[in-house]
C-alpha cells in the first residue's frame, strides 16, 4: 500500500508547486493511473516515490514506512522501475540487464539464473533466443517487455511504470497491456501508472488520479471518473465520449438480463407454444437440461407440431460470452444488425440476454421498455 | 625578469623569426588546403577510396614530425633542397592532409541526405547541389579542420628549426645548446602564445562561418 | 587493411602498390647506408629503443591513471559549474606546442629522463581528459536514470554502467595520447631524456641519413604498431552490444 500525505514539491528559484498537495491511497495490489496533460507533475510525483525527486514537504509511506526514513538505495531497489524510452544498458545482453537488481542484491548465479528465465518466459519470449541478445537487436515491443521484465526482476511488491508502453506502435501496445494486465492478475503488485492516454488509464487502471498543475483534482475508479466526473476539467479530460468508454469497461454479465425466459428442448411442443401465446412471445429461446443453449424456436415451427420443442429448434449463430466486454457485444450487434445477442457463459450455458435498450440503461441514462424484434423478454424462468 | 629583458633586447630578431614562422605555416596550410579540399570532395563519391585516403593520412599522422623531417631530408636534397624551409613545407602540407580531409568529407557527408534529395529533385546536377549546398553548409566543419591544420603546424613548425627552417623554434634550440633560459622561454612562450591567439581568432572566424539559417 | 580486402582484386591490387612501396623505401634507406649502419650498431639502437618505449610506457601509465580519474570527476554533478571552463583552458593548453612544453619544463625542472617524462605527462593528459569527459558526458541520460531508478550506488553506476558504454571514446582518446607520445618522445633527447630521439637529432645534424633513419624508422614503426595494436584492444575491451560506424 502506499499511502501520500500532503506531498509538495517546488523546484528552487520556482513560485509555483510542481507539485501541490497529494493525498492519496494506492490499495495494496492495485494499479493506479496517474494521468494528466504535460507538466501536470504526474511524472515528478512517480519520481518522488523512488526519491529520485526529492520531496519538498509532505510524507510518502510504503507500506507503513516513511520514505524519507529509508535508505535511499535499498528503497530504489525494492521497488520497479519501468520507464518509457525503457533505457536498458546497451552495453550488456538482455540476461545481464535483466538480472541487474538481483545483482545488486547478492543473488548466486544459478538462482538469477533461473529468474531470468522464469520472466522471460512470463513476458512471452522465448529465454534461449533472447538471454543472450543485446539490446540493439531487440525490436521495440520486445525491448519493452525485457523492460518491465528488468523491473520485475527482484520481485518487488511495488512498481513505478512511466508510460512503459508508451514508445510502441498502437497495435503491439493494445498486446503488451493485455499481457501485462494477465500478469498482474496473477502477482497483484501495488503499481504506480504514469499515463497521458485516457484510454490506456481506464483500461489499465483500478484507481485513476487526474492531475492538473501539480494538483490532484479526482481520484476514483474508472467508473467514478467517468460517470461522476467533479468538475468540468474532468468531464473534458475523460472526453465528450464517455458514455462509450464506459462500453470498455462494463462486462456482459454487468448489462445483460439473467435468467432469461427460455424452455428445455424435451419439453411438450403443444405446452411451450400455448404459455408463449400466453405471454405474447413470437421466439424462445431452448436450452437442455443443463442449461446448455440449443438455439431458439419459434410460433410458426410450433404450430401443429406434436413433438418435442428440440425437434424444431433453430440453432443461435451469434452469441457473447458474459466475461466479454459491453463494446465488443455491441459491435457484434451492429455487425450482424441485430437488437438483441444472447449471452452464455465458458461453457456454452444460458446466463442472459443483452439488448440495445438494457446495455443503454446501464451505460447511459436513457431507459425503454420496448425490445425489438424479439419484444418483451421478461426474466421468469421456465416457461412451463 | 630575464625573459623579458630578452625579448626587449632582441625584439627585432623576435620578431622576424616570428614572421618566419608564420610564413612557413601559411604556405603549407593554404598548399594543404588546394590539395586537401579537393580530395575530401572526391573521396565522398567513393566511399573504398575513402577509407584507403583516410587511413593512408592516419597513418602519417603517426609518424613522429621529426622522423619525417629526417626523411625529407635526403628525398629532397636529390632536388637540391635537402635543408631548409622546402622539406619543411614538404612536411607540414603531408600533416595538414588528415584534419582537412577528415573534415571536409565528414562535413560534406553529413548533409542531411533528403536536403541533397530536395536539390536533385528541383533540377541541380550533382555538381550543382555539391557547390550550392553542401559546400557551405559544410564550410564550418572544414574550417575547424583548417584551424586544427593551423595549429598543429605552428608546433611542429617549431621544430622545423631544427632542419633550417628558422622560426621561433631557432631561440628554442639554441637555448637548449648554449642553456640560456631566457632564450628558450622567449622561444617556447612566443610560439605557445602565437598557437593560443592563432586559435582563438579561428575559432572566431569558425563561428562566423556558420551560415545564418543554421545557427541555434 | 590488407587482410581485410586481400580477397578482392582491388585489394590485391592495392597489396601490390603497398609492397612496391616498401621495396623502393627498402632499395632507397639501402642507398643512405641505413641498412650498414644498423648492421653495425645493433645493440646501440636496441637500446635506444627500449628507453624510448620506457618513456613512452611510463608516460603514458601517468597520463592515463590521472587522466581518466579526473573525466570522471569532471563529469561529476558537483563540477557541473566548473567543468566548460576547466575544458576550455585544456583546450587552450592544448594549442601550445609540445616543443614548447618540453623547453619550458627543462628550465625549470632541469635536464634527465624525469623532466622528459614530465613533459610527455602533461602534453599527453590533455587528449585523455577531453575524451573521458566527452565520452561520459555523451551517455544517454535514460539509461543513467535507469541505473538510478534500480538503485545503484553512484560508484556501481559508474563502474556497471558508465564506463562500460564511455569506453570507446576513452580508449580512443587514449590510443590518440599514446601514439602522438611516441612521437612526442623523440624529442626527450633534447632534455637529456634519451630515446630513438638521439639517433634522429644526431644524424639531421651530422647531416647522415643512416644515422637519422636509424631513429626515424623505428619510432615510427612503433607508432605504428601501436595505433594497431590499440585497435584490436578496443575491440577486445569493448562490449559486443555497442555498435560504432568506422571511423
Amino acid at each position: 500500500m502506499i499511502t501520500l500525505e500532503r506531498v509538495t514539491k517546488i523546484y528552487p528559484g520556482s513560485k509555483v508547486p510542481a507539485v501541490d498537495n497529494v493525498e492519496l491511497q494506492v490499495p495494496e495490489g492495485e494499479i493506479c493511473v496517474l494521468i494528466g496533460s504535460s507538466g501536470c507533475g504526474k511524472t515528478t510525483l512517480m519520481r518522488m516515490m523512488n526519491r529520485l525527486i526529492p520531496i519538498t514537504s509532505g510524507t510518502i509511506r510504503i507500506g507503513d514506512k516513511d520514505i524519507t526514513g529509508m535508505d535511499v538505495i535499498e528503497l530504489r531497489r525494492s521497488i520497479g522501475y519501468a520507464i518509457q524510452q525503457i533505457g536498458l544498458f546497451p552495453h550488456m545482453t538482455v540476461l545481464d540487464n535483466i538480472a541487474t537488481v538481483p545483482k545488486l542484491l547478492g543473488w548466486d548465479k544459478p538462482r538469477i539464473e533461473r529468474r531470468v528465465d522464469e520472466l522471460l518466459e512470463l513476458v512471452n519470449l522465448d529465454p534461449g533466443v533472447f538471454r543472450s541478445r543485446f539490446p540493439r537487436e531487440l525490436s521495440g515491443g520486445q525491448a519493452q517487455r525485457i523492460g518491465v521484465a528488468r523491473a520485475m526482476a527482484a520481485d518487488p511488491p511495488v512498481m513505478l511504470m512511466d508510460e512503459p508502453f508508451g514508445a510502441i506502435d498502437p497495435i503491439n501496445r493494445e498486446v503488451l497491456q493485455d499481457e501485462f494486465l494477465k500478469i498482474q492478475a496473477k502477482l497483484k503488485k501495488t503499481i504506480v501508472f504514469v499515463t497521458h492516454d485516457i484510454h490506456e488509464a481506464v483500461k489499465m487502471g483500478e484507481k485513476i488520479a487526474l492531475l492538473d498543475a501539480g494538483r490532484l483534482i479526482q481520484y476514483g475508479t474508472p467508473e467514478d471518473l467517468l460517470t461522476r466526473p467533479k468538475n468540468r476539467f474532468v468531464k473534458d479530460f475523460v472526453g465528450a465520449d464517455r458514455a462509450l468508454k464506459r462500453l470498455d469497461l462494463l462486462k456482459v454479465k454487468d448489462a445483460m438480463r439473467v435468467n432469461p425466459v427460455h424452455c428445455f428442448d424435451n419439453d411438450p411442443g403443444e405446452k411451450v407454444l400455448e404459455q408463449m401465446i400466453e405471454n405474447d412471445l413470437n421466439y424462445l429461446l431452448v436450452t437442455d437440461r443443463e442449461s446448455k443453449l440449443k438455439g431458439y424456436v419459434n410460433l410458426v415451427d410450433l404450430r401443429g407440431h406434436n413433438g418435442e420443442v428440440g425437434d424444431v429448434v433453430h440453432p443461435m449463430r451469434i452469441t457473447v460470452t458474459t466475461d466479454r466486454n459491453l463494446k465488443e457485444a455491441l459491435s457484434k450487434m451492429l455487425t450482424y444488425d441485430i437488437g438483441i445477442v444472447v449471452a452464455v457463459d465458458e461453457d456454452g450455458r444460458l446466463a442472459g440476454v443483452l439488448n440495445t435498450r438494457t446495455l443503454f440503461s446501464v451505460v447511459g441514462e436513457t431507459y425503454d421498455e420496448r425490445g425489438g424484434r424479439w419484444g418483451k423478454i421478461p426474466a421468469n424462468g421456465s416457461i412451463l | 625578469m630575464e625573459t623579458w629583458q630578452f625579448l626587449v633586447q632582441n625584439s627585432h630578431e623576435v620578431l622576424l623569426l616570428t614572421a618566419q614562422h608564420a610564413w612557413v605555416v601559411a604556405v603549407s596550410v593554404v598548399i594543404a588546403i588546394f590539395t586537401g579540399v579537393p580530395i575530401g570532395i572526391w573521396i565522398t563519391f567513393n566511399e573504398k577510396a575513402a577509407d584507403i585516403v583516410l587511413y593512408i593520412a592516419g597513418i602519417i599522422m603517426t609518424i613522429p614530425s621529426i622522423a619525417l623531417f629526417g626523411i625529407m631530408i635526403p628525398l629532397l636534397s636529390v632536388f637540391g633542397h635537402g635543408i631548409g624551409v622546402v622539406p619543411a613545407i614538404v612536411a607540414l602540407v603531408l600533416y595538414s592532409q588528415l584534419p582537412i580531409i577528415r573534415n571536409t568529407y565528414a562535413a560534406i557527408k553529413n548533409v542531411d541526405p533528403n536536403i541533397i534529395d530536395a536539390g536533385t529533385g528541383m533540377g541541380m546536377t550533382r555538381f550543382q547541389v555539391l557547390f550550392k549546398v553542401q559546400v557551405p553548409m559544410a564550410l564550418s566543419v572544414i574550417f575547424a579542420g583548417v584551424r586544427v591544420a593551423v595549429v598543429m603546424s605552428i608546433g611542429i613548425g617549431a621544430i622545423a628549426a631544427y632542419i633550417g627552417a628558422g622560426g621561433l623554434g631557432h631561440y628554442i634550440f639554441m637555448g637548449i645548446n648554449q642553456t640560456n633560459d631566457p632564450m628558450i622561454h622567449t622561444g617556447a612562450l612566443a610560439v605557445a602564445i602565437m598557437a593560443i591567439v592563432v586559435d582563438y581568432v579561428f575559432g572566431i572566424i569558425e563561428n562566423r562561418l556558420v551560415s545564418k539559417g543554421l545557427r541555434a | 587493411m590488407k587482410s581485410d580486402h586481400s580477397s578482392t582484386s582491388g585489394g590485391r591490387f592495392w597489396m601490390i602498390i603497398g609492397l612496391l612501396v616498401a621495396f623502393s623505401a627498402g632499395a632507397y634507406f639501402q642507398s643512405l647506408g641505413f641498412f650498414e649502419f644498423a648492421a653495425d650498431n645493433p645493440d646501440e639502437i636496441w637500446d635506444l629503443l627500449l628507453q624510448h618505449i620506457r618513456l613512452v610506457l611510463i608516460s603514458s601509465a601517468i597520463s592515463i591513471s590521472l587522466g581518466v580519474p579526473m573525466g570522471i570527476l569532471l563529469t561529476r554533478g558537483f563540477m557541473r559549474r566548473y567543468r566548460e571552463w576547466i575544458l576550455n583552458l585544456l583546450g587552450i593548453c592544448q594549442t601550445v606546442p609540445s616543443l614548447a612544453v618540453i623547453a619550458i619544463a627543462m628550465t625549470y625542472i632541469g635536464i634527465g629522463p624525469k623532466t622528459a617524462i614530465f613533459a610527455l605527462v602533461i602534453y599527453g593528459l590533455l587528449p585523455i581528459i577531453r575524451n573521458s569527459v566527452a565520452g561520459l558526458a555523451g551517455i544517454d541520460p535514460v539509461i543513467i536514470d535507469a541505473g538510478r531508478g534500480m538503485g545503484m550506488t553512484p560508484a556501481q553506476l559508474l563502474f556497471r554502467v558508465e564506463l562500460p558504454n564511455a569506453m570507446y571514446i576513452i580508449l580512443t582518446g587514449i590510443r590518440t595520447s599514446t601514439v602522438i607520445n611516441v612521437g612526442t618522445a623523440a624529442m626527450s633527447f633534447l632534455v637529456g631524456g634519451g630515446g630513438l630521439g638521439d639517433l634522429i637529432f644526431t644524424g639531421i645534424a651530422m647531416v647522415d641519413p643512416g644515422i637519422m633513419l636509424a631513429g626515424a624508422v623505428p619510432t615510427a614503426t612503433l607508432a605504428i604498431v601501436m595505433n594497431w595494436a590499440f585497435g584490436r584492444l578496443e575491440k577486445s575491451i569493448i562490449s559486443p552490444g555497442l555498435v560504432y560506424s568506422s571511423n
